[in-house]
């Protein structure tokens, strides 16, 4: 019997701090995953961000670093520059990549660095409290929102990749999610090409990838599938948008 | 015949690769783990889905969906 499924080997043996059926989980492995395929392990810088995912340097098992809350895409272009042998990926919530780190995140792209960017969009504040993101949909409770996001008050739910796929330094842009295996999959290739456009120097890749919240979207991690499958989806069309 | 295996102790009882197998073999434990959460258990002879319960061909096929779907990377298969 032949073992067809196991921990990548740049996936550290230990057990993550995220609540149950947290999406980082499976976007830590898909990363390590694809590091391994690549085999750039030795080669690879990964920038945390601040957020729920402030400590993916305890779980990847290769070179990271951490940025201020934002400028994960800063740091990264600094390394980039300095370092261009290596290969470096920012790892960013919404928060950090669409809230607080718009304005790094905008021009990182519009330089064209040579970088991927993995952003996991869950349409809220995890590591606060769940309050109200940039991202957060029409209607949607959270704590800083307790009758739903109303667009006269709050604004619209920002759609950062469509933004930054108006700009000429952008070559690729995918939006992703986790609802269900097939779409896991995909989420992997997606990640696979940012990586690969890299390594041959095409330019800024930024993969997005819809993640579920069941603590702060008060919901049972099946249900925060669904609701990314049937609602979330509706705001954030899935597919290549650039 | 695939089969797979749970690390029991990092599993926090998401319940996520419950509801992807296609042949109902995930079960919850009624044990509590060291987590103090109840962890899944594969159980290949007992099937949770009832219209599919004991049907001959109702063993692990190995497709992986259940490890491809895990949070916390608790889930080996073997085929």
């Amino acid at each position: 019997m032949e073992k067809i499924f196991s921990r990548p080997k740049s996936l550290r043996n230990i057990s993550t701090h995220y609540c149950p059926g947290c999406g980082h989980g499976i976007a830590h492995r898909l990363i390590a995953g694809v590091v391994d395929e690549l085999g750039i392990r030795d080669k690879v810088i990964a920038i945390a961000p601040v957020g729920c995912a402030v400590l993916a340097y305890d779980y990847w098992d290769f070179d990271c670093t951490e940025a201020a809350h934002g400028r994960a895409l800063a740091v990264a272009t600094a390394i980039k520059r300095v370092r261009p042998q290596n290969i470096v990926f920012t790892y960013q919530g919404d928060g950090d990549l669409a809230a607080i780190g718009t304005n790094e995140t905008i021009h990182a792209a519009n330089r064209g660095e040579n970088l991927t960017v993995i952003f996991i969009n869950n349409a809220v504040y995890g590591m606060t409290g769940g309050q109200m993101a940039p991202t957060t949909l029409l209607g949607q409770k959270t704590a800083t929102s307790p009758l739903g996001r109303n667009a006269q008050r709050e604004g619209y739910p920002l759609k950062i990749s469509e933004v930054l796929s108006q700009l000429s330094g952008v070559k690729y842009i995918e939006r992703t999610s986790f609802y269900s295996p097939q779409e896991i999959l995909k989420a992997k290739r997606a990640i696979k090409l940012a990586f690969q456009n890299q390594i041959e120097g095409i330019g800024f890749s930024l993969v997005e990838i819809l993640s579920p919240c069941p603590t702060y979207w008060d919901m049972s991690p099946q249900k925060a599938m669904e609701w990314i499958a049937n609602i979330m989806i509706k705001e954030f069309p899935l597919g290549r948008i650039k | 015949m695939a089969k797979i295996i749970i690390e029991r102790d990092k599993c926090k009882g998401c319940l996520l690769c419950v509801s992807v197998c296609p042949k109902g073999l995930i079960i919850v434990d009624k044990d509590l783990n060291q987590k103090g959460v109840n962890p899944v258990k594969f159980s290949p002879l007992v099937s949770r889905i009832p219209s599919k319960a004991r049907q001959v061909n109702d063993e692990c096929l190995g497709c992986s969906l259940c490890a491809i779907m895990c949070p916390d990377c608790c889930i080996e298969v073997y085929k």
